[in-house]
């Protein structure tokens, strides 16, 4: 980021801060609308589960049948007959092949289903992105935004694909248990249900604590990772200064912090699984015990169905449900933090998609045109190299304007908030051809002005016109294809060389990008490179020297031939030798539009038809460089060095 | 690799062996349990006697908690120590960066530096508070598990050497097709992650352009293959549930089915053959059999998954700098000279041409000397060679009349002070800032040294003057006021040579000039080398260097430079065009 837009950032009111952590149905809701698409799978993998589950129940309720039904009686019996056995065994069989093959199905639907939801959840969250006005990207960091798609969309997809099915699986085991173990017995049923509170109250206090950790141990990875990152970044400085030992102390201190919290985070993570075991044992060996009393002492015991005598072989299997009972609530008690962090995940990719996008109201379109035999402008189907502003009227009649590049901003008054204005009575007339400078201090309101042009900001006051037409009657797309922009930071995209010099121009053909690329001196140096137009560029073209960038990036404007050309410190990294070599192609670049140019060298501006000196937002010199130094104003004392621009 | 890791561990080694062994016994506690179980339903229940259940309750729960005090205590073990290991990883490799030469620096990228002590340091840590946990836990509950069940029939136990096979081959396929196809998801990912930051970094671009919808269809595609691999990857991983299942119902089935006839066959009597707690004791052993094979098979996951971390941890650690303090460690600079003799250097041995080409020179101590030359004609590396920031490849670099690579590096860095052209401010006060220079030094002398460098001024207009905090980066302070705090703190140094590199762009020529009448006049025994771009910064100094790819054009004072330097008259001259230059 310039040192323009990092200024203009911070005179923004601090964002809001992410949404704070906490349950919200209507999240839940949302999420499930993205899985309408999947309805009838997603019907398909409950059922699945709750086959799935339900035949792990009955493996648990098997072992009572098999003690009660097909052994107890068969002790002592001399000639004991298993067929009873076998039937009961291969109906489990068959039971327990559909139990696999349900849970083969679910997991391989659900693989869809979430992967599906995500893929629309990102596809979304990009579109909708790029519909977003600038001052969404000022005010948020590149690193909050990328977690969006990187660390929300993975809690999303462990809660959708793991904890979802998981939390389904574990209810219904839950449910199926207990209505079991009612169908054994109700007394026994009661204790497990008075103790299911203890451990509920117990699970909660340990992730309570390591959630409080957790926390703490967030802050202090920030706080190191902050001063690794700072400190790397200057360790040219470090070595320089012979900083190394104080630079380990500090990185010692903070290190032991973080250190600290992750032991104490961890630990209590760590101890919730003995815990629940634990408690699961404690369970086990109440029951046993007022069991066995209950048994030996004959208390009638009451079932849902029937009131009976506690059997030996209903308390053996009534453990063994405990068993089966606490397990699935470990682990939904496990599972609770992730769903946590993906809700929380849900909500910050939520509010990305509530942004407000960009307003267009315009309806005044750019098409091809062409002069028919009466000299009339007249839409044409191909292109012609002449562009008209189409306008259709409230009576039903459209008019065709010849795109010329007149630019007029009309007192206009612009602030990034409401409150604090910027930009106060700026007046600018620049005719078809001509090219205007703007000079001043840093956040004197340069850049702004650019921004206001191509609606990247909206102005508070005044107007702007754009050939006669209030820009805002104009569709933001159609304006700012007719504005070319080359920015001091070069943003170049991964691909070739070529792909990036058509990047504003996807259907310019190999010869006119080669011409660009002569025009303003950059052919030489792609040419030496390994595979000259076609070189891959990545990071950014992180190859090229800062001057080359910024050569590729007057190319890639000269290609898509605007009309009107902002220029914001677009030669700021070419030393002035070079730049002097590249003056000629700027030149013909220049000839016949009208140009905004935004330099610190002055050397640069020098030949503009009208120099504007802004300060603090307001322009206080304007004329052309002879007149502005006649004056011995501000430009005067700039240009004779007497005056610091930065 | 591992040697190195397990070196890290130093005063952690206690809860790291500790942790073990205190999961082998929770482990123990937890495989006595079914036992305890087993004769609390036999004796206990079954045969209706109250006093067995209540002290095998008694021994259960005595277990339970033994199994709970050793599994916390290794869970509070495992988390200090794996908490511990990674401190000391961050540090070893922190104190390692901190050692490295501007050589090794330029090697990794500073991103790369950033995610290995962070991200990657992370991923060790849970693979190393796994393997001290769950590695050991695993094995051994199979090993007992099995045992425990070879005890109660060994006749029945057969029926795992037909269901773990099952299960080891069936997990070692899943893992096998599922781990490639992982990792090309992960590859994908980066992409993703490259078109979004390119995106946000180019949105005014983007948006200038018009090619919104360009940027959606890319995004599009590489969303598009991501739901393809990844889907293709979650459905191998996802025969891995029902897997679980065949193993456990088929050992469940035949165990029931032989189970029942040996405990009909010995009349449901412990001695003389199996009874039915002992056969719910087997059931409990093939989940522990079983579960800890899986488990293996997701250890095996992670620490294929660490492994890459591990790897580029290991690279931080096991490079070397390549300047380290002379042998004759001489701690005295005796005076500002310096002199090169044949040097010539290359950034890396395969490169064809060499960055500095057979430069000689000598600067006298005192003596001011710009240099001049275009972008990439090796100013900056020329200068770097003083405070031996790099290695000359071939020649000698000489401070003070003796070899820099004779000196103890604090010390010829402590009197060779240089202004990088990429500065960094750090957060904190201007105050702390300057006192990088000398930690020592008094309010007064920051003051000195500020307004030498036509700094106090301006400090002097903010509010909290001296103490006004400097954001990260220094990104509060203009470009030309973030330049001479620079060289405040480099002044404080009191320097023998100083060293600017390009380090006033973005000053005003006036405050330019004041700086040097300073130096001149404040600092006349310090070497001043200037780099710059404008000739008016270097136009009175006693000499000027024209460097041009990497050699000497021309060395003299501005007057016969523009008569005897084409390059120096061209660089004049396009200046002079734009007048007296901003």
């Amino acid at each position: 980021m310039s040192e323009n837009n990092k200024n203009k950032a911070s005179a923004m009111p601090p964002k809001g801060g992410r949404p704070p952590m906490k349950f919200d149905a209507g999240v839940l809701k949302r999420l499930m609308k993205y899985m309408k698409p999947y309805r009838l799978q997603v019907i398909l993998v409950a059922i699945s589960i709750v086959v799935s589950s339900v035949a792990g129940v009955a493996s648990s309720l098997f072992i009572k049948t098999l003690i009660d039904d097909h052994i107890i009686p068969l002790v002592g019996v001399t000639d004991p007959d298993f067929s009873g056995l076998l039937s009961a065994i291969i109906g489990m069989c068959v039971v327990f092949a559909l139990g696999i093959v349900s849970t083969l199905f679910y997991n391989r639907m659900m693989a869809s289903i979430s992967q599906g939801v995500l893929k629309t959840i990102r596809d979304d969250m990009f579109s909708h992105m790029q519909k977003l006005p600038v001052k969404y990207f000022d005010t948020n960091t590149h690193g909050d935004v990328m977690s969006f798609y990187t660390n929300d969309t993975d809690a999303l997809r462990q809660m959708i694909s793991q904890a979802l099915p998981q939390f389904l699986s574990s209810l219904i085991t839950i449910v199926s248990v207990f209505v079991s173990m009612l169908t054994m017995s109700v007394w026994l049923t009661l204790i497990v249900v008075a103790f299911l509170f203890v451990i509920f109250k117990v699970t909660g206090t340990v992730a309570k604590k390591s959630g409080k950790y957790f926390m703490r141990q967030q802050t202090s990875i920030a706080d190191l990772n902050g001063y690794i990152e700072e400190m790397i970044n200057g360790q040219r400085v470090i070595k320089v200064f012979c900083h190394e030992d104080k630079a380990k102390a500090e990185f010692g201190e903070k290190n032991e912090v973080l250190r600290n919290d992750i032991a104490k985070a961890n630990s209590y993570a760590n101890i919730l699984m003995p815990v629940n075991n634990c408690m699961g044992y404690f369970l086990y060996v109440i029951i046993a015990i007022i069991g066995g009393i209950m048994a030996i002492n004959g208390v009638m015991n009451v079932a849902v169905f029937a009131v009976n005598i506690l059997t030996l072989g209903t308390i053996a299997s009534f453990l063994q449900l405990t068993r089966s009972f606490i397990g699935p609530i470990g682990q939904v008690s496990q599972q609770l933090n992730s769903v946590v962090m993906a809700m929380a995940g849900a909500q910050r990719i939520f509010s990305l998609l509530d942004e407000n996008p960009e307003p267009d109201d315009g309806y005044v379109t750019l098409v091809n045109a062409k002069y028919d035999h009466n000299d009339k402008l007249v839409e044409a189907d191909e292109r012609t190299g002449t562009w008209a502003w189409k306008h259709p009227h409230g009576d039903g009649t459209v008019t065709y304007t010849e795109l010329r590049g007149n630019v007029v901003l009309d007192d206009v008054d612009f602030g990034y908030t409401d409150d604090k204005l910027v930009l106060h009575n700026i007046d600018i007339h620049a005719e078809p051809g001509q090219k205007i400078a703007f000079v001043g201090a840093t956040g004197a309101g340069k850049t702004t002005i650019t921004n206001l042009i191509n609606r990247f900001y909206d102005i508070a006051d005044g107007k702007i016109r754009y050939d006669g037409i209030n820009i805002n009657k104009i569709k933001k797309d159609d304006l700012r294809r007719s504005l070319g922009v080359v920015l001091q930071d070069v943003n170049l995209f991964t691909g070739t060389v070529m792909d990036n010099l058509r990047y504003g121009k996807p259907d310019a053909t190999d010869e006119e990008c080669i011409a660009a690329a002569k025009l303003v001196n950059a052919d030489g140096f792609i040419r030496m490179l390994s595979d000259g137009y076609n070189t891959v560029l990545t990071h950014g073209g992180s190859g090229l020297s800062q001057g080359q960038r910024q050569l590729l990036s007057i190319a890639r404007a000269a290609v898509a031939d605007p009309p009107v050309m902002i220029l914001d410190e677009a030669t700021s990294s070419i030393d002035t030798r070079t730049e002097a070599i590249v003056q000629a192609g700027m030149d013909a670049l220049m000839m016949g539009r009208t140009v905004f140019v935004i330099a610190h060298r002055l050397s640069t501006v020098k030949n503009s038809d009208v120099i504007m000196v802004l300060d603090h937002g307001r322009i206080i010199e304007r004329g052309s460089h002879e007149k502005l130094i006649a004056e011995k104003g501000q430009y005067y004392r700039l240009y004779t060095g007497a005056f610091e621009l930065e | 690799m591992i040697k190195k890791l397990a070196g890290c561990v130093r005063q952690y080694k206690l809860y790291a062996l500790l942790t073990p062994v205190l999961v082998i016994l929770e482990t123990v506690a937890e495989i006595i349990i079914p036992l305890v179980m087993a004769e609390l339903i036999d004796k206990g229940i079954y045969a209706g006697d109250m006093q067995v259940v209540v002290v095998a309750g008694i021994k259960l729960l005595g277990l339970t908690c033994l199994a709970l005090a050793f599994g916390v205590a290794a869970g509070f073990t495992a988390s200090y120590g794996s908490a511990g290991f990674a401190a000391n990883l961050r540090h070893d490799m922190f104190h390692n960066v901190q050692s490295f030469s501007f050589f090794n620096i330029d090697k990794f990228s500073t991103a790369s530096i950033v995610t290995r002590l962070t991200t990657d340091v992370s991923y060790v840590q849970m693979a190393f508070q796994m393997i001290t946990r769950i590695t050991v836990r695993a094995p051994f509950m199979l090993l007992f598990a099995f045992i425990s069940s070879y005890n109660i029939s060994a006749e029945l136990s057969t029926v795992f050497l037909y269901t773990i096979p099952l299960l080891a081959v069936g997990l070692f396929i899943i893992v096998k097709l599922a781990f490639p196809r992982f990792q090309r998801v992960f590859k994908t990912y980066d992409k993703l992650n490259a078109v979004v930051e390119e995106d946000l970094r180019g949105i005014r671009v983007v948006k200038s352009f018009v090619q919104e919808k360009h940027e959606i269809s890319k995004f599009g595609k590489i969303s598009d293959s991501i739901y393809t691999d990844f889907t293709k990857a979650e459905k191998t991983v996802a025969f891995n549930a029902p897997l679980m299942q065949i193993a456990i119902y088929v050992s469940m089935v035949l165990i029931s089915w032989l189970g029942a006839q040996a405990i009909v066959a010995s009349g449901n009597n412990e001695a003389l053959g199996l009874s039915t707690g002992e056969l719910m004791s087997l059931f409990t052993y093939t989940m522990q059999i079983l579960m800890s094979l899986m488990m293996i098979s997701m250890i095996f996951v992670m620490l294929t998954m660490s492994k890459a971390s591990a790897n580029r941890i290991v690279e931080i650690l096991d490079e070397k700098t390549d300047i380290t303090d002379g042998e004759k460690g001489i701690t005295e600079v005796k005076d500002g000279s310096v002199e090169f003799r044949n040097v010539s250097f290359k950034y890396f041995a395969s490169a064809e041409k060499n960055a500095l080409d057979n430069i000689n020179i000598r600067i006298n101590s005192g003596e001011t000397i710009g240099i001049l030359g275009g972008t990439g004609s090796s100013k900056s590396t020329f200068v770097q060679m003083i405070p031996r920031l790099y290695d000359t490849t071939e020649g000698e670099v000489y401070v003070g009349g003796e070899n820099v690579r004779d000196y103890d590096l604090a010390a010829l860095r402590n009197n060779v002070a240089m202004v990088l052209q990429k500065n960094v401010l750090f957060s904190g006060t201007i105050k702390e800032n300057l006192r990088w220079g000398d930690e020592n030094a008094t309010d007064e002398q920051i003051k000195h040294a500020c307004e030498l460098a036509c700094a106090d001024e301006f400090i002097q207009g903010f509010p909290d003057k001296y103490d006004t905090f400097i954001e990260q980066g220094g990104a509060n302070v203009s470009g030309g006021q973030k330049q001479r705090l620079c060289i405040a703190r480099a002044l404080l140094k009191k320097p023998k040579v100083l060293i600017l590199d390009d380090s006033t762009s973005a000053v005003d020529t006036k405050t330019d000039a004041m700086i040097r009448k300073a130096f001149r006049e404040e600092i006349p025994d310090t070497t001043k080398i200037i780099i710059a771009q404008r000739v008016s910064s270097v136009q009175d100094a006693d000499r000027i260097i024209v460097l041009n790819n990497g050699a000497i054009e021309a060395v003299g004072t501005h007057d016969e430079l523009l008569q005897k330097s084409a390059i120096y008259r061209e660089v004049y001259e396009s200046q002079m065009k734009g007048a007296e230059e901003e």
